[in-house]
């Protein structure tokens, strides 16, 4: 019973692991938010980094999570806020038919790999890392042997990839300015002569109930003003539904106000009246 | 637990994202796919090295998540830039070399 012990509790984390990294897999693929299939990458990585480290790469499976899920995926989380939030698939299809063949042909070769690589594999006894990592006195030393000691030249010229990457990201991302940048008076005439919206947008309707920015202000006659709410979550949809009570509060205030007719004193100043009562 | 069986979660993983990018429109969703054929093939190195009993699979893994880091930095700027002069982050979008 001595070898059934580790064996059982390596099947049990193969075996979480591998459906919850084909299930974040099935996630990418299948939501429609870029968001959303970014976090189920992130969560296929960190069950892959579990695997690693089930499968005796203890510095693999640490640097999968460091490289993998803290860097990577943090930038493509940045990328998603620069392009947009809601930029979803569209779903007109450019070439017809290309979905389903595409699927098709992509089950047909994961099909193929899986049985070539069954029958390939079945039998061949593993050797285990178990000596090649005492070797050194571990893991991380072994590897550390090979990278530099064999592997020297290949470590450094990776190391001038990283540096070229890193400037040709640079050099990408650099936006050269054209004009010159406009002043606030020039901005400000602009907008005055446009003539569309000159003074500041409306700011989000805080109730009683709810006070976050994806509440739409009430115009004096109950309407929603769209302006008041930030573009992004205009743009995907998310406007807080008003509720009814609201409304009824807002005609309340608004009947009262008109009711009060032309004030002889003004009831702005009057904070202990109640603004529905009429007098 | 045999080898095996990580080497064929590898290839399961690997037609996902095959998956992804034949048939997704968005450009960093066609990346992220391409990073998931990439963690695949890490997973098949890393559970090669373990079959063979010798490290190098694992140090060839180390470089893939390298060259991998390096592909994510400049592709990404590369959507940007696109992003930037289209306004969309859509693959059917540029289409600048069609006519």
């Amino acid at each position: 019973m001595t070898e059934a012990g580790p064996s059982a509790a390596e099947a049990a984390v193969f075996w979480v692991c591998a459906v919850l990294a084909v299930t974040g897999g099935l996630g990418l693929i299948l939501s429609r938010r870029a968001v959303h299939s970014a976090l189920w990458v992130a969560l296929t990585m960190i069950s892959l980094a579990v695997l690693y480290l089930a499968n005796a790469a203890p510095f693999l499976g640490m640097v999968q999570i460091i490289v993998y899920t803290g860097a990577v995926m943090m930038l493509f989380l940045f990328v998603l806020m620069v392009v947009g939030v809601d930029s979803s698939d569209s779903l007109v299809e450019t070439l017809r038919g290309q979905r389903v063949v595409g699927i098709l042909l992509a089950v047909g070769f994961g099909i193929l790999l899986v049985l070539a690589i069954g029958t390939a594999l079945s039998g061949v006894p593993a050797v285990g890392l178990d000596a090649a990592n005492a070797e050194y006195g571990g893991n991380v030393e072994g590897i550390a042997r090979l990278l530099f000691g064999e592997y020297l030249l290949a470590f450094e010229i990776v190391a001038g990839l990283l540096i070229t990457a890193a400037l040709g990201a640079l050099v990408l991302a650099h936006r050269e300015r054209w004009q010159p940048r406009r002043t606030q008076r020039q901005l400000s005439e602009e907008r005055v002569r446009s003539g569309d919206q000159m003074v500041p947008l409306p700011a989000p309707g805080v109730y009683a109930r709810h006070n976050a920015v994806d509440t739409p202000a009430l115009l004096p006659d109950g309407s929603v003003a769209e302006i008041s709410v930030p573009g992004p979550l205009r743009a995907r949809g998310d406007l807080r539904p008003v509720d009814a009570a609201a409304v009824a509060e807002t005609e309340v205030l608004a009947s009262g106000r008109a009711a009060l007719g032309p004030a002889d004193h003004p009831v702005a100043d009057d904070p202990g009246t109640s603004p529905g009562e009429p007098r | 637990m045999s080898p095996e069986s990580y080497v064929i979660l590898a290839a399961v993983l690997f037609t996902i994202g095959t998956v992804g990018v034949l048939v997704r429109r968005n450009a960093i969703v066609v990346f992220m796919s391409i990073e998931l054929m990439l963690n695949a093939a890490n997973l098949a190195f890393v559970a090669f090295a373990r079959m063979q009993g010798n490290l190098e699979g694992q140090v060839i893994a180390f470089f893939v998540m390298v060259v991998a880091a390096a592909e994510v930095v400049v592709g990404l700027a590369i959507i940007v830039a696109i992003y930037r002069s289209r306004r969309s982050a859509s693959i059917d979008e540029p289409n600048l070399l069609k006519y």
